[in-house]
């Protein structure tokens, strides 16, 4: 008896396991061919993004939806409520959306892993893009995706409280030193000068400003070389001052909240503040400036591609999406709609007629720095950020040099 | 023929009947299998399977992309073990960092939620207690509510301006910013600072003894507080279930032999609930090791990881970083971490929850009881 069951028991468990393993099927190796005109079909082509809300999703299905009607092939849009998830699950059952939002916190993994289609290179307005976004988004020398659109930081300054400070037009900080004279003059109270979240993605412009960041012009790891220890310090020094506070310690959950809420007088913040200002805190009157000089002019960017995804069933069309939704017009329409900056040089001049409050931002593009990007960086930019938190009791050499440490494992 | 097992197997030593026997056992089970079997599939694919594939996971280099037992995945051996045990770099250090924040969470939430939940369960036990089903309802009630739900509440309670700092500055104490403050209560007690440099070398999993020393953080404290109120609910019922069971004769009994209130607590029901007592702390002590949807929805394992836990580190590898084999190996470390927690527990407690006494006097009772059946009867069947 007990030796029945034993053996049912294994053949039972045999059975399951061929039939899953015969369910999910094998997946064709990947061939570095390029998207030819032979593998076009008229499969549907699913596009999966992670939308900011509803101006965006309504935004993308109607471009969408215009495409599919020009080229006769059928288009669907869906709206994931965790990106990663929902893309890393199509990715490893062989099933995955034709196009998706990738941002660059997760492209050098699915690069890596050969879940996404290079087809950079068969962009017919390839050059149009700019050449730091085409950096973020190559990987082994090859150019993947095509950016979607960009977003860069800059200083947003509350005009009431300025002008309330008697400060004018002439007193916008270009320097280190005017920068803290101001956040000084703004520091009221209970309300600080400047604010700007705990995490690299903020406080790496000073990095960028000192001439560093974190990763050299070779790609290096150099966390913590002089101009970082620098930067960190002359931040320390505004927290420590208080005229300068990390949104978290205001109780805000970014900058751009601490912003509405009158909790500081200027943020460091990427152009979608002017979408929460808009909608949340409509009564907050701001102006943009580029950020201040260090011994350089620096900013951040983020961005995010289309990526094709190499088990996509129809790459020729989500190929032909991509090219018509990175159009300098439709990017146009993209930036009218939810206030993305086109990701192509020719939408510039357009744009910033269309937005003149955005130019400073737009202006960021020319000397912009990514932040480092190959796999694994997430994590080592989550240990930094979990250590800026403590900035203003630490030493920051200590800080970067463990940095460094993490950083060398995975750029050498 | 229903006699002592004795009987019966010197009856079924005649060869034709035994074979009978075996044939019928065999339909049966045939039959039994049959009736499971729907189970049996369900399990396998649902549950058996999935914790095969993320053993296969653990100890391949599958990246994400296809079927992990396709033919481009690799045996690779202990690797993502010794990423995650070994205490070097970023992926070691972030794992010793999650055991350390778990390790606190367990220590401080398993007692306290058992200690409540017993609290409570005698106050609604009591006859004298008007609105019994009020207060079980009442203190039920966080137990069945989302805990999605109790976390996005416990973030609007315990932020900067929240309702717990408000009524902190009622008796003029500025609270802490709770869920960004990540300074560790023992540093807090003791100072704050880098600590002494004695304490600053990696002992254990890449963390050094003055960060094994930090307890949990703020942001854990409120999360330690949100396990107690969400928990204690069930487990209040487990212990009145208990309770019910032993009746209200022995308290009774105890009174007459002139036995305290605290006499009547700790001698009488405490150690009859003993069993219960265990169920509770292995059902905490796994509950606490898994903790997830609280860190998922509240925090994502800031502020500067101190709430980042092994089942989140788990997900984050997986997931987020595309480091599956890493994270099929941390949850099969917590797998670990748990199994030896709850054997420690049985030991410590008594097998089955029976007290040692007990046993010993069940085992002489048993010896006394074989040994008055040999006297008598043994010599019979011999014969």
């Amino acid at each position: 008896m007990p030796r029945i069951t034993r053996a049912a028991a294994i053949s039972l468990a045999a059975a399951t396991l061929l039939t899953v393993t015969a369910c999910s099927g094998g997946f064709s190796s990947e061939s570095p061919t390029p998207i030819t005109s032979e593998s076009a079909n008229k499969n549907p082509v699913t596009v999966l993004i992670g939308s900011s809300g509803d101006a965006e999703t309504t935004s993308v299905k109607t471009a969408v939806a215009a495409w599919s009607a020009k080229s006769g092939i059928p288009a669907e849009v869906k709206v994931a409520s965790d990106l990663t998830q929902q893309a890393t699950q199509g990715f490893a059952g062989g099933k995955p959306d034709d196009l998706l939002y990738v941002s660059t916190d997760q492209f050098a993994g699915w690069a890596k892993n050969g879940s996404l289609e290079a087809y950079g290179d068969q962009l017919p307005n390839k050059s149009d893009f700019y050449p730091g976004l085409v950096s973020a988004f190559s990987y082994d020398g090859k150019f993947y995706c095509a950016p979607k659109d960009f977003s860069t930081l800059a200083l947003v300054i509350n005009t009431d409280m300025w002008s309330d400070a008697g400060l004018t037009d002439a007193d916008v900080p270009t320097t280190w030193d005017q920068l803290e004279a101001v956040a000084k003059k703004l520091t009221k109270g209970k309300r600080v000068g400047l604010a700007f979240s705990p995490e690299i993605a903020r406080v790496g412009v000073f990095m960028a400003q000192a001439g560093g960041g974190l990763l050299s012009a070779d790609g290096k790891a150099q966390a913590n070389a002089q101009p970082n220890v620098d930067a960190l310090t002359y931040v320390q020094k505004l927290l420590k001052e208080g005229v300068a506070a990390f949104s978290s310690d205001l109780g805000a959950g970014w900058g751009g909240e601490a912003f509405g809420k009158k909790q500081a007088a200027m943020v460091i913040e990427g152009n979608w503040i002017t979408g929460a200002m808009t909608s949340t805190y409509p009564s907050v009157k701001y102006t943009v400036a580029e950020l201040p000089a260090g011994t350089q002019k620096g900013t951040l960017q983020f961005t995010n591609c289309w990526g094709i995804a190499a088990d996509a069933d129809n790459k020729a069309g989500a190929l032909s999406l991509v090219e018509f939704l990175t159009t300098t017009e439709q990017q146009l329409t993209f930036a009218k709609d939810f206030g993305v900056m086109p990701s192509v040089k020719s939408a510039a001049e357009q744009y910033k007629t269309d937005n003149p409050t955005m130019v400073p931002f737009i202006n960021g593009a020319e000397y912009a720095q990514n932040l480092p990007s190959m796999p694994g960086a997430a994590d080592v930019l989550k240990d930094f950020n979990s250590q800026l938190t403590g900035l203003k009791y630490k030493d920051p050499k200590t800080i970067l040099d463990s940095t460094q440490t993490n950083l060398q494992a995975i750029a050498g | 023929m229903a006699t002592t097992p004795g009987l019966e197997r010197t009856e079924t030593s005649a060869p034709t009947p035994r074979s009978h026997h075996a044939r019928l056992n065999r339909q049966q089970a045939g039959a039994g299998w049959l009736f499971v079997l729907p189970m049996v599939v369900v399990l396998g694919i649902f549950l058996f399977l999935p914790v095969v594939m993320a053993a296969w996971v653990s100890v391949a280099d599958w990246t994400g992309r296809g079927a992990p037992w396709g033919s481009n995945v690799s045996f690779v051996g202990g690797t993502n073990y010794a990423q995650v045990l070994g205490g070097q770099g970023l992926a070691g250090r972030d794992f010793g960092t999650s055991i350390r924040n778990n390790l606190y969470y367990v220590i401080l939430v398993v007692p306290l939620q058992t200690a409540l939940s017993l609290t409570l369960a005698f106050l609604v036990n009591k006859r004298a207690l008007k609105g019994k089903g009020f207060y079980r309802t009442a203190f039920y009630f966080p137990s069945v509510t989302s805990s999605v739900a109790i976390t996005v509440l416990w973030l609007f309670l315990f932020s900067a301006s929240g309702a717990i700092n408000a009524f902190l500055g009622l008796f003029a104490i500025t609270g802490p910013n709770w869920f960004q403050d990540p300074r560790g209560i023992i540093h807090l007690i003791l100072g704050g600072g880098d600590g002494p440099a004695a304490l600053q070398q990696p002992v254990l999993f890449g963390i050094s003894t003055w960060e094994w020393l930090a307890g949990p953080s703020v942001a854990m404290c409120a999360f330690i507080l949100m396990a107690i109120f969400t928990t204690s609910g069930t487990f209040m019922l487990l212990f009145l279930a208990a309770l019910q069971a032993i009746g209200e004769e022995t308290e009774e009994a105890a009174m007459v032999d002139g036995a305290n209130a605290w006499q009547r607590f700790r001698y009488v029901p405490l150690p009859m609930l003993r069993p219960t007592v265990f169920t509770v702390l292995t059902l905490g002590t796994i509950g606490t090791w898994q903790v997830f949807d609280q860190i998922y929805t509240g925090t994502r394992g800031g502020p500067a990881k101190t709430t980042l836990t092994p089942a989140y580190l788990s997900y984050d590898a997986a997931f987020v970083s595309q480091d599956w084999g890493r994270g099929a190996a941390i949850a099969f470390v917590l797998f670990g971490i748990i199994v030896i927690f709850t054997i420690i527990q049985r030991l410590v407690l008594g097998t089955g929850g029976i007290d040692r006494t007990t046993r010993r006097e069940l085992r002489s009772a048993r010896l006394i009881a074989q040994a008055s059946i040999q006297a008598k009867g043994g010599g019979d069947v011999q014969a």
